[in-house]
């Protein structure tokens, strides 16, 4: 208990103290989740919406597909885009594994099932003649796309802070396809872990307070939207 | 309208992922002729070692050198798909056997130390007293002692397989337990579940402060640790940073790398012995 209580008075000493190492490991992390994500949101939310407004064969395949890879362990991803970005793969003279792009790449497949998952049900949960009243007024598909986006946004937001949630927390595939590079492709999961191998727990520690911190932000913030949404809808 | 909208949707979709994989193949080759990718083994990272050299190869050279620390056969399977530029790694058979069959271009050694034996203090096997490494193994099993074993067909592991070998044992049962993770990691779990393991006096005196494991045997020559530093054989992945491998191999042979390594210390003691310029054969004790 005595040791617990020291090693988060070291790791909160380390954060505050502005340490280096660990800015750098905690900015790595967010700028790989970050463009992961951002790269992943467009193509998702599009396919989420072509999944709930579009009907095509093969439309409720593809929903139990990505709700069944919603559960995919991110080791099983880091691993097959490992296989596929290694030079014996077929993706191999990319020079892709080992690099930031690797990871993001990883993130990615990580975080684009729960955004179209997640943005699948939010855009049904939209009363469907959104999309057809603005049409009927003369707008164009884009625009009637933005009219159902404003509709469900908050789901659309939680959408996007769970795969975000996602992303930044997992080890496994930033591991695998990273390689846990000093200031390069150490991130804040694979830092933990490595940490804590070295018997290092202030600094694995001082890196789980900011995880949890940014969890508690984003929740937080998510809550006020939605409050805000419903005192003004 | 709703087919419309899906070919637009399409599109967008399409060239968007088109985009960004574009933008992240360019980033990510953008510098590749200036940085280094060294697979080693834990052993020389968690261990403080080339967090300590490399800065210093990296203001001489200008290379920036990208370490992936895994277990010795992961790395040499690193090298042999063409994944790194080069291996620093610790078992010589592996190693000249990854040479002989053409993934390597030649073995420098570099350094060596030697593998130690902790166990709990009160030394329910009575290690301590043993007249070699193979009888050390033998009263480990005898007792059913708890050992741990990496388990990752690391260099420590390959080591240990061989001293059970040599003991004419088979480690088999509840006691022997294999880990499957680095070294540091396997010296806290032998400590929480007071056994024994095996590990190299580098990582060793690395965790001394942070363990109640005691060393308990040591000397043995068949415990001799050398690490060599192989670069992966251009003929074979033509595109590799050659040049930047060979400028590491280089500069870790060379007399101020050769000083530094053994300069490295933890709390005074010296956790690697260069021996770049010692004659060839000597570290050639598997």
């Amino acid at each position: 208990m005595e040791n617990l209580l020291l090693t988060t008075q070291q790791a909160l000493g380390l954060l505050l103290s502005g340490n280096s190492e660990l800015w750098t490991i905690i900015g790595i992390s967010f700028r790989v989740s970050c463009i992961a994500i951002l790269i992943a949101v467009v193509p998702a939310v599009l396919t989420a919406f072509a999944l709930s407004y579009a009907r095509f064969t093969g439309r409720r395949l593809l929903i139990s597909l990505f709700n069944t890879l919603l559960s995919i362990p991110a080791v099983v991803i880091g691993l097959t885009f490992y296989v596929l970005l290694s030079r014996q793969g077929p993706l191999g003279d990319l020079h892709l594994l080992f690099t930031q792009s690797a990871m993001i790449i990883g993130q990615i497949a990580l975080c684009f099932p729960i955004l179209v998952a997640m943005g699948h049900s939010a855009f049904q949960s939209a009363d469907k003649r959104a999309w057809e009243t603005a049409r009927t007024l003369g707008a164009g598909p884009v625009y009637a796309l933005l009219t159902v986006m404003r509709e469900v946004r908050f789901g659309l937001l939680a959408a996007l802070l769970a795969g975000f949630g996602r992303i930044i927390a997992e080890v496994g595939a930033s591991m695998m396809l990273g390689g846990n590079i000093l200031h390069y492709t150490r991130n804040i999961p694979t830092a933990i872990a490595l940490e804590t191998s070295k018997g290092e727990f202030a600094q694995g520690i001082a890196l789980g307070l900011v995880l949890l911190l940014m969890a508690f932000v984003l929740n937080a913030s998510l809550n006020y939207f939605q409050g805000k949404g419903q005192v003004v809808a | 309208m709703i087919a419309n909208l899906r070919l637009k949707t399409l599109l967008i979709l399409v060239l968007s992922v088109f985009c960004s994989w574009q933008a992240m193949v360019q980033a990510a080759q953008a510098d590749r002729s200036k940085t280094i990718r060294l697979a080693t083994t834990t052993s020389t990272e968690n261990s403080g070692l080339l967090r300590s050299l490399l800065p210093r190869f990296t203001s001489d050279t200008g290379y920036k050198v990208h370490v992936i620390a895994v277990g010795t056969g992961k790395a040499l399977r690193m090298g042999r798909d063409g994944d790194v530029d080069v291996v620093l790694v610790h078992a010589p058979a592996a190693e000249n056997k990854f040479v002989a069959s053409g993934y390597g271009k030649q073995r420098h050694p570099v350094m060596y130390n030697d593998f130690v034996i902790l166990g709990p203090a009160n030394d329910p096997a009575a290690i301590a007293s043993a007249s070699n490494a193979a009888d050390a193994l033998r009263r480990i099993a005898n007792q059913s002692a708890i050992f741990v074993s990496r388990g990752d067909d690391s260099g420590t592991h390959k080591k240990e397989r061989g001293l059970w070998k040599s003991a004419q044992l088979k480690p088999k049962g509840s006691w022997y337990r294999e880990a499957g993770q680095g070294m540091g990691k396997v010296i806290q779990i032998a400590d929480e579940l007071r056994g024994y393991t095996i590990a190299d006096r580098g990582t060793w005196i690395a965790y001394s402060n942070k363990t109640k494991l005691k060393l308990l045997f040591q000397g043995d020559s068949v415990l001799h640790n050398p690490y060599g530093i192989i670069a992966v054989n251009p003929g074979r992945y033509p595109d590799l940073n050659h040049t930047g491998a060979e400028a590491l191999i280089k500069w870790m042979t060379s007399e101020a790398g050769q000083r530094l390594i053994g300069d490295f210390k933890i709390a005074e003691f010296q956790l690697f012995t260069p021996s770049a310029h010692k004659v060839a054969g000597m570290s050639s004790t598997q």
